[in-house]
């Protein structure tokens, strides 16, 4: 059996010292295999964020360990996690989706001219066909002010696209959409996951979208509870809430 | 480079109104700056020509012999009468050499010997105490430029062609092609008006009387001779210490206008001081300004920060990304201020009694120092972006 793409053994996390220490996760292990859909669902303050955060290299755990393709990530220093995050991460996240001052296409973009070193032909081209292909043709040479939140977060899934990464992290990616534009951009993420057969982890409120998903993980109080399908985890929920 | 130099253009426009303002305000110091050094500069150009326009800024002559006291020893108090030596008639011996050492000397660039004795001018029944002046007219004027200032005549002189002041013409009634009397205790002459000059110098208006070296000599009796090398030098303010090295060097009296006009000296020292203080002052209030205002849009952008650093930004890329904001401010802001500063002096010049010219020398420091300005002040705030922690600026806390 080959490596999975991602595997946390342990992660432990906590925040500030002594009497103001809060311990937010704790002994976290989780396997992502290729192309794999997980759904992390969890009440508000479970530490979702949190671990996303450590599973997108964004934060160093407090204990255990993270291989992404196999390689330990703790050893590495923050230039080489960055350069690992814009080769082999796609972000989606709940608030400050884009970025104001690019433009819509600059914004797609982005994680290639990272890599490039600046913006190119090439990468317009396939950050437009992105862009068409989440129903946003035509769209590329507006300002994110300008566009609605359901549009602007899809504008987020292209981008998080754009370096065809195998991990996409998206974090409680629709918690600010109505209902309809909720649908489309969990639509359109699920869409673009099989498509392309990334990985995707996806953190939401809503049991019926984690229902859509082949596996769900569920967090309480920073430790994983139940982890496998929905049918499983979801009615788990509604034993528990009853 | 070119992604950061890209985002920073992005993120100068997209703080339009805070750009322009801070733009402004670079300008106007920039302005403020050149504005000053021009004026400044040019008042010292004007204080300069008009002072030392009339004297040469480095003189050689042969050794003064002085008296010395017998003994000198530290803490010896020594009763003496310094007897000032019999003034004598001494010759340059080996001037031509010296002459051509002086001119190979690094910092001089132009050299002139010259004869210089007193005489008595004389037309009809009036006579004048006068200096003749003998040197080659050409070198003569890269020392002192008596051409521009011709009030009637042309600039030339030898054989029996002499310039004089307007002072001395007045008083002798003399006008071109006027025969005139010069003598000395050794004969008289007769010379010819051969052009009128007005330096504003006293000394010079009143008394010279510019002949060429050869007939200077027959005037005064130093045939072949010369009295002092007169020399121009690049900078002003290393006159004194090429006098000093070149004296040391060849056991000659050299001596500058440094130690000639000390008032000067003084009044120049203290204008650049003041202007040197009004600039600093002028580009720290700069400084200060676009630290400020790129401070406020690192705390403004921390959002825009973490989200390009999430999606892998490098540290170095956000770092240039606020560096290139400093600098680009510091760019445009020089264009404009120096567009406006020598507008703003040129104007003046049109109602001050001296001629206003800002030097492209000190534009061109007003714009590195606007460059080096806007990079200092932004490093700053750099940083401060450079180190945010990505997952707590994604999080909105501090
Ligand atoms: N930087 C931090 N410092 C202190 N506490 C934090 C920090 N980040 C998160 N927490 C705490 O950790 C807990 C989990 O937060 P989070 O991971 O955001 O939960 P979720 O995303 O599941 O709502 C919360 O109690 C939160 O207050
Ligand atoms: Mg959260």
């Amino acid at each position: 059996m080959s490596a999975p793409l991602l595997e946390a053994v342990g992660l432990t996390k906590s925040f500030g010292e002594g009497e103001a220490r809060v311990d937010v996760l704790h002994d976290v292990t989780l396997r992502i295999e290729r192309s794999e859909l997980i759904a992390l669902v969890g009440a508000s303050g479970s530490g979702k964020s949190t671990l996303l955060n450590l599973l997108g290299l964004l934060d160093r755990p407090s204990a255990g360990t993270l291989r992404l393709d196999g390689r330990d990530t703790e050893q590495l220093d923050e230039e080489a996690r960055t350069e690992l995050r814009s080769e082999r991460l796609g972000f989606v996240f709940q608030a400050h989706h884009l970025v104001p001052a690019l433009t819509v296409v600059e914004n797609v973009m982005m994680p290639a001219a990272v890599r490039a070193g600046g913006f190119d032909e090439a990468a317009r081209a396939r950050a437009l066909a992105l862009l068409a292909s989440v129903g946003l043709e035509g769209q590329g040479d507006r300002w994110p002010r300008q566009l609605s939140g359901g549009m602007a977060q899809r504008v987020a899934v292209a981008r998080a696209l754009m370096n065809a990464p195998p991990l996409v992290l998206a974090d409680e990616p629709t918690g600010n959409l109505d209902t309809q534009s909720s649908d489309q951009v969990f639509a359109l993420l699920l869409r673009e996951q099989a498509e392309r057969s990334t990985a995707l982890v996806v953190v939401t409120h809503d049991p019926t979208l984690a229902s859509r998903c082949a596996r769900v993980v569920r967090l309480v109080d920073g430790r994983i509870v139940a982890d496998g399908p929905p049918d499983q985890v979801l009615l788990d929920t509604r034993a528990r809430r009853v | 480079m070119k992604l950061s130099l890209h985002l920073a253009w992005r993120f100068l426009r997209d703080g339009r109104a805070q750009s322009l303002l801070i733009l402004a305000g670079v300008a106007i110091g920039v302005a403020a700056f050149v504005f000053v050094a021009s004026i400044i500069s040019s008042l010292q150009r004007d204080l300069i020509a008009r002072t030392l326009g009339a004297q040469a800024q480095v003189t050689v002559t042969p050794r003064e012999a002085s008296s010395r006291a017998l003994l000198e020893a530290p803490g010896a108090l020594v009763a003496r009468r310094v007897e000032p030596p019999v003034p004598r008639r001494r010759s340059f011996d080996g001037w031509p050499r010296y002459a051509r050492a002086l001119e190979r000397t690094p910092g001089v660039s132009a050299v002139c010997p010259r004869v210089s004795g007193p005489a008595l001018a004389g037309r009809g029944a009036s006579e004048e105490a006068v200096v003749v002046v003998g040197a080659d007219p050409a070198r003569l004027r890269r020392i002192i430029d008596l051409a521009p200032r011709l009030v009637g005549g042309r600039y030339a002189a030898g054989g029996d062609r002499a310039l004089v002041g307007d002072g001395l013409a007045e008083a002798l009634g003399l006008r071109v092609g006027a025969p005139f009397r010069v003598s000395t205790d050794r004969g008289a002459v007769t010379l010819r008006v051969v052009g009128i000059f007005d330096t504003g110098a006293a000394a010079l208006d009143d008394a010279w009387v510019v002949t060429s070296l050869r007939t200077a000599q027959t005037i005064t009796g130093r045939a072949g001779d010369v009295t002092e090398l007169d020399a121009r030098v690049e900078d002003l303010y290393a006159a004194e210490s090429i006098a000093r090295s070149f004296a040391a060097r060849t056991g000659l009296e050299a001596t500058s206008w440094m130690q000639r006009s000390r008032d000067l000296l003084i009044a120049l020292r203290a204008q650049d001081q003041s202007s040197y203080m009004i600039q600093l002052f002028v580009m720290l209030a700069v400084a200060m300004g676009i630290a400020s205002v790129l401070v406020v849009s690192v705390v403004q952008r921390r959002g825009q920060i973490g989200i390009l650093r999430a999606i892998g930004t490098s540290r170095r890329t956000v770092l240039a990304v606020f560096l290139w904001q400093g600098v680009i401010l510091g760019a445009v802001g020089a264009v404009l201020g120096i567009a406006l500063g020598v507008a703003f002096a040129i104007g003046l010049g049109q109602v001050t009694p001296f001629p206003i010219e800002p030097e492209p020398s000190g534009l061109a420091i007003a714009a590195s120092v606007s460059l080096a300005t806007g990079l200092v002040a932004a490093l700053l705030p750099a940083r401060r972006a450079a180190t945010m922690d990505p997952a707590a600026a994604i999080r909105g806390d501090a």
